[in-house]
């Protein structure tokens, strides 16, 4: 789960990390007044759950009343990377000497949270990674030991010389771990944290990602959700016990699995079609998860065919095929389907829905080759 | 012979009194598996399908000289019941719950490696020596003794590729689902390693997913380490960046773990990979010259 960066300094600034004095607005004439309040020059931020903001010009430096007036009609209500920015943060200008780069995540390699820090702050710590990955400094951090003093001394001490920084940075490292932790985050990241003209140290980004699996044991960072649209129909999807993805394009796919449904996808794109959605429904023969399926896969106007796929493992081929026949009698589908079944009775499953004389094929690449048959039949 | 489970392995289920926990102890009782006794906190001296109830590991590994586990608990408890096992002495500990929070693991693991537990998962189906030992919830009856071992960190895709194996002639020594979580016990390493040093494996088949770098870094270990011949497929070769594919551990994030860059790092290493899951079997017996 993603969050904004409003959101995740608050939650920074709960932990008595330095952040930007700054102001959410909803409206040109809440940043007017905003910027009155914070002084110039102040920084107007697009809020959106998406990273890229600065490049779409969903950020800018504005030194007086027009300049923040012509901002904010720009930046509020703009689209960035199918994001309509809703909400801008106003905040404070700061001057400073240094960028520097600061963030946790899980590295799955070590099994523990990695500290990352970098001189080379203020740009996108991918674009370091890929052109200078030299200058990304990574600590693993024992999970037994987590960010002991000594441990956010070590790291201090990479980046700076200067005495009074290196306790501030000890300081803020042991505060930042803390807020990884206690939060089940994935991601914490401060970027830029800079070395104020006065010497300090100061957030002037931060981001935060959490772990979908700990969010039953944080419901105040559950709260803190803003499913899109997009997102809202996944959430739908998971509480009928479906995990459903958008995509663009028209093949419509239902599979049991996640792998195989990334299998069926890729299937789908190797003949030359484009898969509509990504969809586990999950290993049942249950009818009503099979209507619920359709019903969402439908849902999507782009879809022109529906490809199911299953495999049938404990669940067995000829208990899918009465299911799925039972669905698909209870619902009206327009458009053409193509069924694949194999696994455990698959020739008894078969037998079963060609008496019910439903489309049926016998292989994965069979099935993409006729769904993306019967889908240019329609286009043309 | 196999990896990890076998004729000898001596099996109890956590949360066995659960509806997961009973449904799938019938299961592997009935593919042949010694499942010598379960575990319910407040439920010892009770019996599921013939097996006896305890109310802690200790008092079953005490009670029954199991050497292996496996945990249907709920998420929320399911890093606790690792722990139990790994405490008690179970050298093999394999963890089906789904949705176990990332930091647990994390925190788990120091201790898991101090005590020489193995543990696969969380969030796996398990795994199978066929004719000799099913620990999971694997469609026991699709598989066929033979000589590919096979891993892999997805569930019916790998049972896709093991009944076009089966139905091939391509029995297989063990299968290992290492589970589709972001960390997790065994990876491709550690049981490539066991494949390597198992003399009744032949060939190895490796089915890796997007998200990560386990599969780069197995293809370098696979290029220094791994004299048997192994061949791949990857799902998620048409995932977009930032989306979630079911697995936690299924993310392209910021243009890293794409299939595209594992398929690469495979090829670069020898070994083939799959367009699709139906060209394993023809791979493989061209590899075994059958």
């Amino acid at each position: 789960m993603k969050i904004h960066e409003y959101q995740a300094k608050e939650i920074l600034a709960r932990y008595e990390i330095p952040v930007t004095k700054e102001i959410l607005c909803y409206t040109v004439d809440e940043v007017q007044v905003a910027a009155g309040q914070l002084g110039f020059p102040c920084v107007v931020k697009a809020q959106v759950l998406t990273g890229g903001r600065g490049k779409a010009g969903g950020v800018k430096l504005v030194r007086n009343g027009e300049e923040a007036q012509t901002a904010a009609e720009k930046i509020i209500g703009m689209d960035i990377k199918g994001f309509t920015v809703e909400k801008v943060l106003v905040a404070q200008g700061v001057k400073f000497v240094n960028e520097i780069y600061v963030g946790i995540t899980i590295d799955r390699n070590t099994k523990s949270a990695v500290f990352m820090v970098s001189r080379e702050g203020g740009v996108e710590i991918e674009e370091v990674a890929h052109t200078n990955p030299d200058a990304i400094l990574k600590f693993t951090i024992d999970p037994d030991l987590g960010v002991a003093p000594f441990v956010a001394r070590k790291i201090a001490y990479a980046l700076f010389d200067d005495a009074k920084l290196v306790s501030q940075a000890t300081d803020l490292f042991k505060k930042l771990y803390k807020v990884f932790i206690e939060t089940d985050a994935s991601l914490v990241e401060i970027n830029p944290l800079v070395i104020t003209a006065d010497g300090n140290l100061l957030a002037l980004d931060g981001k935060m990602n959490f772990d979908d699996n700990a969010l039953f044991r944080q419901p105040a960072i559950l709260a803190l959700n803003e499913p899109s649209e997009d997102e809202k129909k996944e959430i739908e999807a998971k509480d009928k016990g479906l995990s459903y993805i958008r995509l663009d394009g028209s093949i419509g796919c239902m599979v049991n699995g996640a792998g195989l449904a990334m299998a069926t996808m890729d299937m789908i794109k190797l003949y030359g079609g484009e898969p509509a959605n990504f969809l586990d429904i999950g290993g049942s023969s249950n009818p009503q998860k099979v209507i619920d399926a359709m019903n969402l896969i439908i849902s999507d106007k782009n879809v022109r065919v529906v490809m199911i796929n299953i495999f049938g493992g404990i669940t067995r081929c000829d208990d899918v095929a009465k299911g799925l026949i039972a669905a698909l009698e209870q619902i009206k589908i327009t458009i053409p389907i193509v069924i694949r079944l194999s696994g455990t009775n698959s020739k008894e499953g078969l037998e079963i829905l060609k008496k019910a004389n439903l489309p049926i094929v016998e292989t994965m690449s069979e099935a993409a080759e006729k769904a993306i048959r019967l889908c240019e039949d329609i286009l043309l | 012979m196999s990896i990890l489970v076998n004729k000898n392995t001596r099996l109890l289920v956590q949360g066995i009194t659960g509806r997961d926990g009973g449904f799938h102890t019938k299961k592997m009782i009935d593919y042949g598996t010694n499942v010598v006794g379960g575990i319910s906190p407040g439920k010892g001296g009770q019996s599921v399908h013939g097996v006896p109830v305890y109310n802690t590991v200790a008092d079953a590994v005490k009670g029954t000289g199991a050497n292996t586990s496996i945990i249907f608990v709920p998420a929320a408890f399911a890093a606790d019941a690792v722990l139990e096992a790994s405490e008690a002495g179970v050298e093999l500990v394999i963890a089906i719950s789904e949705g176990v929070p990332t930091l647990d693991m994390v925190r788990i693991s120091p201790y898991l490696q101090k005590r020489g537990t193995k543990l696969i998962g969380a969030n796996c189906p398990g795994l199978i020596s066929p004719e000799e030992a099913m620990v999971g919830i694997l469609p026991g009856g699709i598989f066929k003794k033979g000589n590919i071992g096979l891993m892999s960190r997805s569930g019916t895709l790998t049972y896709e590729m093991v009944y076009q194996l089966s139905t091939n002639g391509l029995g297989q020594s063990t299968c290992v689902g290492i589970g589709g979580d972001p960390v997790a016990g065994l990876y491709y390493q550690e049981l490539l390693q066991m494949f390597e040093e198992d003399p009744e494996t032949e060939a190895i088949v490796l089915i890796g997913e997007i998200g990560g770098d386990a599969e780069e870094r197995a293809a370098n270990y696979i290029r220094e380490r791994i004299t048997k011949p192994v061949v791949s497929f990857i799902a998620g070769q048409t995932a977009p960046p930032g989306k979630r594919m079911g697995h936690a551990g299924a993310i392209i994030s910021s243009g890293t773990g794409t299939a595209a860059e594992k398929i690469l790092a495979f090829e670069s290493a020898g070994v083939q990979v799959a367009r699709q899951p139906a060209e394993i079997p023809e791979l493989l017996k061209k590899l075994l010259k059958y």
